[in-house]
């Protein structure tokens, strides 16, 4: 059984590790701020909203990229509401995937669109998971009576 | 700074966005701020609100005391919206003889100057970068005291002053610019 200092110490480096390797950014400590002793789940409903979003829209996404005629507006849009949804919670390296795919679906050209979705799915995938792992370990914190750190 | 009396009830937004995340995260923002805050996910919600028909061809007011009663003291919108964009809305707000004087912020997550200075242009108040964050509610008060100035105090009679110098639409981007130095001013 692990003690609240040593919960604390691995959310920490956990959290550290976010960060320096840009699955999140600066945004999502702003989505931190915001939660409180009235709010206190707000940053896990958020993360939940972005997650049945982008599940929609990358199904919407692989859907209209295997059109026989690609509508590129219709993918450049869904593309469009990801990279503002990813930037809204500091999902950083989800949200740079998105721009390059944005210039792919100016350009009208389908590999690259195929590409970037393929980049796309595996970058949210993991940073579904990393933000799962973080969840999980500051439920754990709280569960063993610490408290999460001050942001 | 001596507030105004009309402090004795909260300050009412209406904020307007499509994303669902962006609806959780700026309804949040505000209520932080203690705004109270409606939101909706388009425009045409939005006009049906304000209880203003979004018919293209009349922009016929259906109820005026509905929109009294209503008392929305600010509208922050996103631009990018599927059917009617925040421009469009913006258009539709300040073409109504009702609801013209409604103070209008303009989101977006891009950063085109042609894009600002059209909203602007059309009597936007502000335009805020996403994601919107907490430090950009501070840009919002300004634009609501100045609707609420009833009472007479030394500060809004200098600002008085100053504006009614200028013409209307460099006063509007002027008041832009000053914004944040009357918050720190007045504060």
């Amino acid at each position: 059984m692990e003690s609240v200092n040593q919960l604390q110490r691995k959310l920490a480096d956990y959290t550290s590790s976010l960060y320096n390797e840009n699955f999140l950014d600066e945004q999502f400590i702003q989505l931190q701020q915001l939660a409180d002793e009235s709010n206190p789940d707000f940053v896990v409903e958020v993360v939940s909203l972005f997650f049945e979003d982008s599940d929609r829209l990358l199904n919407e996404l692989t859907k209209a990229l295997n059109q026989p005629n690609v509508d590129f507006k219709k993918v450049d849009a869904h593309v469009h509401q990801l990279k503002g949804s990813s930037s809204s919670i500091g999902a950083l390296r989800v949200q740079k995937i998105c721009i390059a795919f944005r210039n792919y679906c100016e350009q009208q050209i389908v590999e690259g669109c195929l590409k970037c979705l393929q980049q796309v799915k595996n970058e949210y995938t993991l940073v579904k998971n990393k933000l799962e792992t973080l969840f999980k370990l500051e439920k754990q914190l709280v569960d063993a009576g610490g408290s999460l750190p001050v942001v | 700074m001596a507030q105004v009396a009309t402090m004795d009830h909260q300050f009412h937004v209406l904020a307007v966005d499509d994303s669902i995340i962006d609806r959780k995260l700026i309804e949040r923002l505000l209520k932080t701020s203690s705004y109270q805050v409606t939101v909706v996910d388009s425009g045409s919600k939005a006009l049906e609100y304000l209880g203003l028909s979004s018919d293209e061809n009349e922009g016929v007011e259906i109820d005026h005391s509905h929109v009294r009663e209503i008392g929305i003291n600010l509208i922050i919108t996103d631009y990018s919206m599927p059917g009617m964009t925040g421009y469009d809305l913006l258009r539709k707000i300040k073409g109504s003889s009702s609801l013209k004087d409604i103070p209008v912020i303009i989101m977006s997550s891009e950063n085109v100057p042609s894009r600002i200075n059209r909203c602007l242009e059309e009597g936007a108040e502000e335009f805020f970068l996403k994601p919107v964050q907490q430090s950009d509610m501070n840009r919002i008060k300004p634009h609501l005291m100045r609707e609420k100035r009833q009472k007479v105090t030394p500060n809004s009679l200098k600002r008085k002053a100053m504006v009614e110098c200028i013409s209307p639409e460099k006063t509007r981007k002027y008041n832009n610019l000053c914004g944040i130095f009357w918050q720190n001013i007045c504060e």
